[in-house]
């Protein structure tokens, strides 16, 4: 089969779930399946942009959506007791309002696009398969040269935000045994806790040393 | 043969999906935040796009940096509601009222 034809093939396939599944997680009743389905659509995704030879990016969304952020998503939607009856409130009251908003939008931006206007613009070779290397090579050139600054602060954004996680989430019981107030140990005192001693330099009385034994045999 | 405008409407589908899961998901935070998700994808996919038809290499560097503030905004985005569901027992959006926004 002509492999121009395939990856058509493919683009459609991965496209039409992608959709479906995001219909699937604004229209689910039940939350966790919700969050099921934004894993598919995520999927979905990451073979289109498979398809778009941005392998490193692909396989990032894997791991970094689907084996992280998701996992947290469902881990805080069964850990909530949340009423799924009283959430559904008002659903079919906003529906016709989201679906006139939304296809008025895909309209809009439909026109904007000129879909018949863009429809020659094949996408052309492989830039990073022109330039001889695998997509991450060409990516990393990039991302450890040029753009190193930013790459730094993303990481720190990264450390903020872990840290920001825990410090609101962090509780303090009241019933435990043994706690350390984290503010307390911020706010210590150097002088409270260690003790600085000066001593003269003295050496202490040489031990004997002990005379070999002879083997009892 | 993918063309370039195969990518930017599947983008603009996905958008506006996302968009209408805002509308019609009024109370839920968490069906919210993953209508947010999804529209963070829509714009993702349009930057791949861009990226591979004029070979350029920022585009990608973009989502790799869209990436990161989205996964720390959902961590910190969920400690939140934790937090709000912790000290008031719901998550839903019209009891959270107490600001009088």
């Amino acid at each position: 089969m002509n492999p121009q034809l395939l990856q058509l093939i493919c683009f459609y396939l991965f496209g039409f779930i992608a959709v479906v599944a995001a219909l699937a997680v604004i229209t689910l009743k039940n939350t966790v399946h919700a969050v099921l389905s934004l894993v598919l659509t995520f999927f979905s995704a990451a073979c289109l942009w498979m398809l778009a030879d941005a392998e490193f990016l692909a396989l990032a969304l894997i791991v970094v959506y689907v084996g992280a952020v998701m996992v947290l998503f469902l881990f805080v939607v069964m850990m909530l007791d949340i009423d799924q009856e009283k959430m559904r409130e008002g659903f079919v009251k906003f529906l016709p309002v989201g679906l006139i908003v939304a296809a008025a939008m895909l309209v809009e931006m439909l026109g904007l696009i000129g879909v018949k206007a863009m429809h020659a613009q094949v996408m052309g070779a492989d830039p990073a398969a022109m330039a001889g290397v695998s997509n991450t090579a060409w990516l990393g050139q990039a991302l450890y040269t040029k753009y190193l600054l930013p790459f730094e602060v993303a990481a720190l954004i990264l450390t903020v935000g872990v840290v920001a996680a825990v410090a609101l989430t962090l509780r303090q019981r009241v019933d435990a045994t043994r706690h350390e107030s984290a503010s307390e140990q911020v706010r210590v005192n150097p002088r409270d806790r260690v003790r600085l001693v000066k001593m003269d330099a003295v050496r202490p009385a040489q031990p004997m040393p002990v005379p070999p034994q002879e083997p009892s045999s | 043969m993918i063309t370039l405008s195969h990518y930017i409407v599947l983008g603009a589908i996905l958008f506006c999906i996302a968009v209408a899961g805002l509308f019609i998901n009024r109370k839920n935070v968490i069906v919210l935040l993953m209508s947010i998700e999804l529209m963070l994808l829509a714009v993702n996919t349009n930057f791949v796009a861009f990226s591979r038809f004029l070979g350029d290499v920022s585009g990608q560097v973009f989502v790799f940096f869209i990436l990161t503030v989205a996964a720390a905004e959902a961590a910190i985005g969920l400690a939140i509601l934790v937090l709000l569901f912790r000290n008031r027992s719901t998550i839903n959006i019209s009891d959270i009222d107490s600001m009088k926004g």
